[in-house]
């Protein structure tokens, strides 16, 4: 089949998706109310609470939430071929995330925009916060460890990004610094940034740099992980504008120069999907495609990672309340286009059916550099750009959106060390440097912990989407108990979450069986722990929606809002 | 005429940029701002909590200057009236 019809397929479906479904989500279900006053104008302080422009709005929130995750989620997933990841990512992104992500923001607008944290503490109860609180924690872990591993990987694949990908570091130091003193204007920066940035993705080919065989008895993908960890710590030390704020902004553009030329390219040039619509001929070490798929795909279908984004800072700037449809179900639509495009990608840009299996050649394989190069072919008849640029430009994209995401997600799990050391009396630990270095160690211990080399990192990715389903099913819990709560129809949010729940944990049950056949006792007992996690999950939400509907059945009918 | 349209569509566009520049960061670095500011606070009115401060004759000018941040500190810290002696700010 022609990439193009996918492309259109999908991309129909979720418009769809958008029009009609959301749109009765949020009339009908949420009921959102044009009146009502939300947090930002109620609690109106300039700083947290700042009604914003929705088409802003959007752009941030799809920016904070898209990164590498919905390319490599999807890449990975196609060797069980293109209909299922196809089938999730679609179907995913109009029942599951959009309704998730609009959701969120609703229950949280609805409370004061409080976070989905401490809303889980107030609506469910205070032993679901703590099951809370421990879910991130393993969440933030495993991006941090996963994506050092992706990244390593791919500066290793093509040292023609290694110039570019430190290189825009240094731009957007200067761009944070030219912004903050004033001294030019944000439009020429945004200019003189992009054309930096590109003029580098250009000079790459030229001067590929690569790391040598060993350093000190660390293999170069080893030495790599260390280094980014090193620069992700100092990173996530320095004040939010100095780097931070400027490669967000950049990595903002930068998606939306990638989503265009992908897609463009797959218009104009037309690829065929070479890899088969349903792979008969798996290879060996292969797990089961039901439950495996709906946790490989986290991010693109639906991620947990979103209802932290949605409630922590969309919905303190949420300026009329209707905006929820646009904000986040069409957020979440940005992003499934950003997982079809890496469906097409990883599928599409192979000249022969053998090309693409001896990239898949095993479970776990493929994933970013399957997107990478078929990304590349497809640029490269589409737009008639130079394959190993377009490799680079590629590289350079994901690199970056990874990156981004590790400083974060290091300062994140600097907090909770540090909220740790304030709950627990720990002097030291209440300290940033001693805390980042906690967060450090953990994420590197696991990053080497999961295979020896730090190549099994990859190990964990399926393991990380139950973290981030788990994280998304608790969501999806405080929207329906207050669905319930507010006697509304609560079949569509509690459908896509027991859906959520049974998936995760047979996932997690079927990769708990393979580490012990493996005799892998580090991923085992990870795995037993996020296990349980999900056991609780699973027990809190029956317990409190039982406790809540016979409560309702108690009293009489008051709440008409 | 046409001029006029380009220059009212670049403001435009640069009100959009600057937005997306600093709508996501905006309240860290508030924040950020916010604890320099207390520290700031703190030497001015050090004299006050036993810390000798040789500039003490210029910080004496700045006091008033403050009254209202001072206010905004103590019920940030959960002090519903002012902590120090010497100053009843409310």
């Amino acid at each position: 089949m022609n990439a193009i019809f996918l492309m259109l397929m999908g991309l129909g479906a979720m418009a769809l998706g958008y029009f009609v479904y959301s749109k009765f989500i949020c009339e009908k279900i949420f009921k959102v109310d044009p009146h009502f006053r939300t947090p930002a104008h109620e609690l109106q302080d300039g700083i947290d609470y700042v009604p914003t422009n929705k088409y802003i709005l959007w752009g941030h929130h799809f920016t904070s939430v898209a990164g590498a995750a919905p390319i490599i989620g999807p890449a990975i997933a196609v060797i069980w071929g293109w209909v299922p990841a196809f089938l999730w990512v679609v179907f995913g992104t109009i029942f599951f995330a959009g309704v998730h992500d609009a959701g969120a923001i609703w229950a949280s607008a609805r409370n004061k925009a409080k976070s989905i944290g401490s809303l889980t503490g107030d609506i469910v109860g205070n032993r679901a916060r703590s099951i809370f609180m421990i879910v991130i924690f393993l969440v933030l872990l495993m991006v941090n460890a996963v994506f050092a591993v992706v990244i390593a990987g791919q500066l290793i694949n093509f040292p023609s990004a290694t110039i570019p990908v430190w290189g825009a570091i240094v731009v957007a130091l200067i761009i944070g610094q030219l912004i903050y003193r004033k001294i030019i204007g944000l439009l020429m920066v945004t200019i003189i940034g992009v054309v930096a940035l590109y003029a580098m993705i250009y000079a790459g080919p030229m001067l590929p740099l690569s790391l040598p065989d060993s350093i000190a008895g660390f293999s170069a993908r080893q030495s790599w992980i260390v280094i980014l960890f090193a620069y992700a710590a100092i990173a996530s030390l320095l004040p939010v504008w100095m780097l931070l704020q400027p490669r967000d902004y950049i990595n903002g553009i930068q998606l939306f120069i990638g989503l265009i030329l992908m897609y463009g390219a797959v218009l104009i040039s037309g690829p065929e999907l070479v890899a088969p619509a349903f792979n008969t001929n798996l290879p060996e070490n292969t797990p089961s495609m039901i439950p495996l798929l709906f946790v490989t795909i986290a991010c693109g279908a639906i991620s947990g990672f979103h209802g932290l984004v949605s409630s922590g800072t969309t919905s303190k700037q949420l300026d009329k309340e209707p905006d929820v449809r646009f904000v986040g179900y069409f957020g979440a639509v940005g992003e499934g286009s950003l997982a079809l495009a890496a469906i097409i990608a990883a599928t599409a840009g192979f000249a022969t059916l053998a090309d693409w299996q001896a990239i898949y050649h095993s479970f776990g394989q493929g994933g970013v550099s399957a997107f990478i190069n078929g990304g590349a072919n497809i640029l490269q008849q589409g737009v008639g750009l130079d394959t190993v640029l377009a490799q680079t430009l590629l590289t350079v994209m994901v690199v970056l959106f990874a990156g981004t995401t590790m400083d974060t997600g290091l300062r994140l799990q600097r907090y909770i060390f540090q909220e740790w050391g304030h709950i627990y009396n720990i002097g030291w630990m209440q300290k940033a440097a001693p805390a980042t270095l906690l967060a450090v160690g953990s994420c590197l211990l696991l990053a080497f912990g999961a295979g020896g080399d730090g190549a099994g990192g990859m190990l964990i990715w399926p393991l990380f989407g139950t973290t981030n389903q788990l994280l998304a099913g608790l969501t999806l819990l405080v929207i329906t108990v207050m669905l319930v709560k507010k006697r509304r129809p609560m079949w569509y949010t509690l459908a896509p979450l027991i859906f959520l729940l049974v998936m995760t944990t047979l996932a997690l049950l079927t990769q708990l069986k393979s580490f012990y056949d493996k005799g892998d006792w580090f991923l085992f007992t990870l795995d037993l722990v996020v296990l349980a996690a999900a056991i609780l999950v699973s027990l809190e939400c029956s317990a409190t929606l039982t406790k809540q509907i016979k409560a309702n059945k108690n009293t009489p009918v008051t709440d008409k809002s | 005429m046409k001029l006029e349209k380009l220059k009212a569509w670049l403001r435009q566009a640069s009100f959009y940029a600057e937005e997306a520049y600093n709508s996501p960061y905006r309240s860290a670095i508030a924040r950020a701002k916010r604890e320099q500011d207390d520290l700031f606070m703190l030497l001015i009115f050090s004299e006050m909590m036993g810390v000798p401060n040789p500039a003490s004759y210029y910080t004496l000018e700045l006091q008033p200057l403050l009254m209202e941040r001072f206010h905004d500190w103590h019920t940030r810290m959960g002090m519903e009236h002012s902590p120090l002696d010497n100053i009843k700010c409310c």
